[in-house]
């Protein structure tokens, strides 16, 4: 498995290498320039930088990209956010009259996190995941994807694993960049169906009419809950976490499981006696007869952070920024290979600097052909940044976001046309 | 907008034709001049009102019987026009329909003065106002209603019955209270999403590639949303011609006293700071803190821990019962140090949040500590957070578990249980707060931790400065019921200056506790 062995002492020395050789500056500013549609989105876009020991650095922002990559080659951020597009340059904001410097637009962001699932995960807990418990992340990213496509009819997702414990989701589309603190929050609470902090026990309660929403989503957490929570979290095995199932369950039916899992200790077989006595409820009661849904999303359901979501400002990791404790590298994520995908296969900074002093073999010729076209466009440094990052395991990662780039690229290319005396700011 | 003719001269309104419509978007401001002493209390009166509807919607469900009974009546009492059945004239020497919907129409331009200026002024007042607006969009017959969206340029496309039979299905087991039926018998809207956000937010409609499909019963809740998105703008733009409107001296005293009437008490002015020593705070919390308190302080002491959301709720807390701000810090530091931070992380990222919260970082602003009203309606808490209302927020088991923990009589816990049903979790905590102090009635209503705080240590003779707070509480609470009294005898009597003289005692009597 590629990933070589990391020291967050090293950060130092590789983060310098890794922002002069690897980190993908002209893709990034392509994208966070949306095609030039609107005068100064990039310049006016606030990024934070955390630099050594912890210093937190707001409210910087950049003209060009030369500039960008200067400064972050100057100052070797660990870890990069992020914010808004706002009203007037973040870095002039104390010379703005107070109240005029606003946030007026930012991609619509979620951020899923593995220890919200604590209570409901028996292999890990806190910050540790394991390849168990990464399958809560498919699922999130399956529901999520297809309602913020279909139902809300977004385009434009890029998803993200955060380095760590979790996956990240940027929705890029124009419309939803302009979104208001509340169509955000609206949008999050639509998503939403595990209610209740602590203290709360069953977190999710369906009545009839069930959505078609919910019927979507139930779909695919149907599709791997006998995988994932009946074998690998063994939720119907031990006392103590069937337990926790029953307790999601009505009274009444509570007793006779009960009793009958004294004579079935198999958990399947468990699990068809729960549904059928879900179904045996659904024929004669109104209220509490969908419990074994319920129990299936109260296991498997996505948990979203709305506070998140819901701030037009809010600063979120920056893609392909590197995780300081595990040094992972913040990669975009390829939906058509999501059933693949091992957080654990995903290249560390250690690895790639090492790489870029070996050759990788096979993948590099291929690439090349990819590269050509593009070439002339940029400048030296440039292209030999691309022959460096494309020698190491970070290079399927670019490429990934070279095609939502790809994508994003054919909508504003319309706007363009409209708007026809706007200068392109290569 | 235009302001400087209004208020200089004194003369009789005019009846407009403006007011043949029984409800409006206040898109166009009032253009008459009216008295000083009608500008008052118009004002005064639309304030009650809207205090009212805030009450109401916070002990009980809104739209339900009794609610409706309520407001009508304050309506009633406050002539606004309420039902629109009523007959034009009924009243004999009351104010006609059109006089109703006039006072209506200025009272709310003079509120929106005094609430333009801060963020949390304008979500109060346009909240209220929401809440008011719903209510009598509602009330509407639906002759009425059609031709309301169609004054007021809301058209929104009907989808072709092709689509709807496709969509049949969807439409049926995903928007509310529809059937097969409906949905053949009715128009069904597409509307993007942004326009739905009530509806999206709820879940109560089918969305499809960015639409909402609105059945036209349901179009009250797009009507809101406009409502909101246009109050919220007129808002910001009031703002910016607020200084000359204060350049007048008369109505600036006016205008600031109804902004602050709102809140009652915030506990934004710290007093007794530094009379708390950290050591008394352990006891303090099993004797004096509400529930929600209690249950954070605990949360921390075991966890070492508390996410942002109750570190907020605690933080400010902690400021409105006299902590210092270096207190503060030494309290955080030494919890969050047993468990996983170190000392130095907790000086990066944990301190400058605190201080942010004293108001000595970023743009300086003094938080205030959370009002139940905050505290029970946003940012509920999810996994892993100890925040929130726990009458409003924690599973009714665990909370009659906790109570028991708490020492709390089987019979006072059913008592509380039964208030928690219905909803009314405030005076859920004002019985606990009996049950724990063991007193009969409490001479308060609540409505803020720190003021549940400051009444325990009253009773329990500790802390200082109780005696002042008490005569400034019971003034209010006085002052409110006496307003409110006064205010329904005076609307009985037919004379016009002993009218207005009583109202005049009124509007000073309503501020005596500013």
């Amino acid at each position: 498995m590629p990933s070589s062995d990391y020291d967050s002492a090293c950060l130092p020395d590789l983060l310098p290498l890794y922002y002069r050789r690897l980190f993908p500056f002209y893709q990034y500013y392509r994208w966070l320039t949306y095609g030039g549609v609107q005068k100064n989105y990039f310049q006016n876009r606030e990024f934070c930088f955390t630099l050594k020991d912890d210093i937190y650095v707001r409210y910087q922002s950049f003209s060009t990209l030369n500039e960008l990559e200067k400064e972050m080659q100057k100052m070797n951020p660990y870890k990069i956010d992020i914010g808004a597009v706002y009203s007037h340059r973040p870095n002039q904001h104390n010379t703005v009259k107070s109240g005029s410097f606003q946030a007026l637009e930012k991609e619509l962001v979620f951020d899923i996190d593995m220890t919200d699932y604590d209570d409901v995960r028996s292999c890990c807990s806190a910050a540790d995941i394991c390849t168990k418990c990464w399958t809560l992340m498919t699922i999130a990213i399956r529901i999520l994807d297809r309602a913020l496509r279909e139902d809300f009819g977004f385009q434009h997702l890029l998803w993200v694993y955060s380095g760590r414990r979790g996956v990240h989701c940027w929705v890029c589309d124009e419309a939803a960049r302009k979104l208001s603190a509340a169509a955000r929050s609206a949008v999050a609470e639509y998503l939403s169906l595990i209610k209740g902090g602590e203290d709360t026990v069953k977190k999710v309660v369906l009545t009839d009419p069930i959505h078609p929403f919910i019927r979507e989503s139930l779909a695919v957490v149907e599709h791997f809950f006998p995988q994932y929570a009946l074998q690998d979290q063994d939720i119907l095995a031990r006392k103590e976490s069937v337990d926790k199932v029953l307790a999601l369950v009505p009274d009444d039916v509570k007793k006779e499981l009960q009793q009958d899992f004294q004579n079935e200790k198999k958990s399947d077989v468990r699990w068809k006696l729960i549904k059928d006595q879900a179904r045996k409820k659904q024929s004669t009661a109104k209220k509490g007869q969908h419990f074994d849904k319920e129990i299936m999303l109260q296991y498997c359901y996505p948990r979203l952070d709305v506070n998140v979501s819901k701030g037009v400002s809010h600063l979120l990791k920056s893609p392909f920024s590197v995780h300081p404790k595990t040094g992972r590298v913040s990669v975009p994520i390829d939906l058509r290979e999501l059933d693949s995908f091992d957080p654990f296969a995903v290249p560390t900074i250690s690895l790639i600097c090492e790489e870029l002093d070996r050759p990788k073999t096979g993948e590099e010729e291929e690439k090349v052909e990819d590269a050509t076209e593009k070439e002339d466009e940029r400048d030296a440094s440039e292209k030999r940044r691309i022959r460096d990052y494309k020698r190491t395991s970070l290079a399927k990662y670019v490429k990934n976001f070279d095609q939502f780039l790809e994508g994003l690229a054919r909508s504003w290319k319309g706007e363009l046309l409209r708007k026809s005396d706007l200068q392109k700011e290569f | 907008m235009l302001f400087s003719g209004r208020r200089k001269k004194f003369g009789t309104s005019i009846q407009t034709e403006l007011y043949v419509q029984p409800l409006q978007f206040y898109g166009q401001p009032p253009l008459e001049n009216i008295s000083l002493s009608e500008f008052e209390t118009f004002a005064v009166d639309r304030l009650k009102l809207l205090k009212t509807v805030e009450n109401l919607g916070v002990s009980y469900v809104k739209q339900s019987e009794q609610y409706s009974k309520k407001l009508d009546s304050e309506l009633k009492t406050l002539n606004f026009p309420y039902r629109s059945e009523v007959d034009d004239r009924k009243l004999p020497g009351g104010p006609s329909e059109s006089e109703k919907r006039r006072k209506d129409h200025i009272s709310h331009f003079i509120l929106r003065l005094a609430y333009c200026q801060t963020e949390d002024l304008r979500r109060w007042f346009i909240q209220q106002e929401v809440d008011l607006f719903r209510y009598r969009f509602n009330g509407l017959l639906s002759k009425q209603k059609l031709e309301f969206l169609h004054k007021n340029n809301l058209q929104y496309d009907a989808i072709s019955l092709k689509e709807k039979k496709e969509l049949k299905e969807k439409l049926v087991s995903s928007t509310y209270a529809i059937s097969g039926i409906t949905v053949e018998d009715q128009d069904f809207y597409k509307v993007p999403f942004q326009d739905a956000l009530d509806l999206v937010r709820t879940r109560k409609v089918y969305l499809k590639e960015g639409y909402a499909y609105i059945p036209h019963q349901d179009i009250v809740t797009i009507v809101l949303n406009d409502f909101r998105t246009r109050l919220s703008k007129a808002l910001a733009l009031t703002a910016r011609s607020l200084p000359a409107v204060h350049s007048d001296e008369r109505l600036q005293p006016l205008l600031n006293h109804l902004s602050h009437a709102y809140l009652g008490q915030d506990y934004s002015i710290q007093k007794n700071v530094g009379k708390i020593s950290l050591e008394q705070i352990d006891s303090l919390s099993g004797k004096s803190f509400p529930l929600c308190m209690r249950q954070l302080h605990q949360a921390l002491r075991e966890n070492h821990h508390l996410r942002h959301g109750g570190r907020m709720q605690y933080g400010l807390f902690l400021k409105g019962i006299g902590l210092s701000l270096e207190q503060a810090l030494q309290f955080w530091r030494s919890e969050f140090i047993r468990g996983k931070v170190d000392g130095d992380k907790f000086d990066k990222a944990y301190a400058y949040s605190i201080r942010h919260m004293f108001g000595k970082e970023g743009k300086r602003t003094d938080y205030t500590p959370y009002s139940c009203m905050k505290v029970i309606l946003s940012n509920p808490p999810s996994q892993g957070d100890y925040h929130g209302c726990p009458f409003r927020h924690s599973d009714p088991e665990l909370l009659k578990q906790k109570l028991q923990v708490f020492k709390v009589s089987p019979s006072g816990i059913v008592q509380i249980m039964e208030l928690v049903k219905g909803m009314h979790y405030q005076l859920a905590c004002q019985k606990y707060f009996e049950l724990t102090h063991n007193v009969e009635d409490t001479p308060f209503s609540l409505s803020h931790p720190n003021q549940y705080f400051s009444e325990s240590q009253k009773l329990l003779g500790g802390g200082g400065g109780g005696k002042e707070l008490k005569r400034e509480v019971d003034a209010s609470q006085r002052s409110q019921e006496n307003s409110s009294s006064r205010g329904f005898s005076a609307a009985q009597e037919a004379a016009d200056s002993e009218h207005e003289a009583e109202m005049t005692k009124d509007l000073n009597a309503f501020f005596e506790d500013v």
